[in-house]
């Protein structure tokens, strides 16, 4: 089964009903699936904090949310993290391209990906790193953690896992 | 007519209704002139008012009624593509437009200026948009109510504020209360 296939089973059997993406080419193939979907709202927006407003709505409106992007996405969203997400206790786990780590074509991408885990550990967001297919096998039980303790989840899936771009 | 004398023509029309407050001034407001199970106060991350509105909206068919401001709306401009991409029937996006920053000292905004939220609103491809003065933003709201489709309202109203405490409510109350209005 395809790494696409393993994550979108996965938020099928988590009851996600709403996804909000922010695009990258590593999850593509995941972006479009979630929009064939029936079993799930799917909203791209335009900037990944509005996409956390989204899902905080969604969830008050009964729905498990998500949200894909990439991760530099978290220098975008930590204000929306810490004052919305965290302090009104949203569930809400993040897919994330983790673009900028071996393999990278762009250098630009490295910039953010050396910040990356130190700003998820100073937020104090539980983080998983994919590298390799097989880890995605813990997937569904990172998003049941998820939702359990209503926090957000970091997911960084780096190019290794997506095996190259 | 400033922005609190707008919110209160609006009440006897909100009251019951799913209601989401700006940050700041708009949410403190509420509070104080009718706190209700049923309002979901934004105690900070300014400019989101609109997105947690539509995705509550689109999660389920209850109305929702945003409450914004033009500076919140400008700092996430990116909401009225989404909102026009994703058109619910059960959604008003109320933006009190004073032209200032009113929780920060009143400074101006771009659309106190020369930039229009309802121009930019129906640029975006927004279907149902509508500028009144403060005054008629009460029969505005009403008609919203009764329409079945998205509709976004500028209402221009005077810059200035009301002494208000600020929210001393728990986030997590303000939000279990709110989810269990929700699913009544």
């Amino acid at each position: 089964m395809s790494v696409n296939d393993v994550i979108m089973d996965a938020m099928i059997e988590n009851n996600v009903g709403f996804v909000t993406t922010v695009p990258c080419k590593q999850l593509a193939g995941v972006i479009e699936k979630i929009e064939q979907s029936d079993k799930m709202i799917h909203v791209p927006s335009n900037r990944e904090d509005e996409g956390m407003g989204l899902c905080a709505g969604a969830f008050m409106g009964g729905r498990r949310p998500a949200i894909i992007m990439q991760n530099t996405a978290i220098g975008v969203t930590i204000n929306s993290l810490a004052t919305l997400i965290q302090y009104y206790r949203i569930p809400l786990p993040m897919l994330i391209s983790y673009r900028g780590e071996i393999g990278e074509p762009v250098a630009c991408q490295v910039e953010m990906a050396v910040h990356t885990k130190a700003l998820l550990d100073q937020l104090c967001i539980p983080t998983y790193h994919f590298h390799k297919e097989e880890d995605a096998d813990e997937l569904p039980a990172i998003l049941n953690h998820a939702y359990m303790a209503r926090k957000p989840v970091a997911v960084l899936m780096d190019a290794s896992f997506w095996k190259g771009y | 007519m400033i922005r609190s004398d707008v919110l209160k023509t609006l009440i006897p029309l909100i009251s019951d209704e799913l209601v989401v407050t700006n940050i700041g001034l708009p949410s403190q407001e509420m509070h104080l002139l009718d706190d209700q199970p049923t309002n979901f106060y934004m105690l900070g991350t300014m400019g989101l008012a609109s997105s947690i509105g539509l995705g509550l909206a689109m999660a389920q068919p209850k109305k929702v009624i945003a409450i914004d401001g033009d500076g919140s709306v400008l700092m996430n401009l990116g909401t009225l593509p989404t909102i026009a991409n994703n058109q619910v029937p059960n959604f008003i996006l109320l933006i009190i437009d004073n032209g200032s920053y009113g929780s920060t000292g009143d400074q101006t905004t771009y659309a106190g200026m020369r930039t229009s939220l309802a121009d930019v609103a129906r640029a975006c491809g927004c279907d149902h948009v509508v500028e009144c003065a403060a005054e008629d933003t009460a029969a505005a709201v009403e008609a919203a109510l009764a329409a079945e489709q998205t509709t976004v309202i500028v209402s221009k109203c005077e810059s200035g504020n009301i002494k208000v405490p600020v929210i001393e409510l728990d986030p997590v109350m303000i939000k279990e209360r709110f989810m269990a209005s929700v699913a009544e």
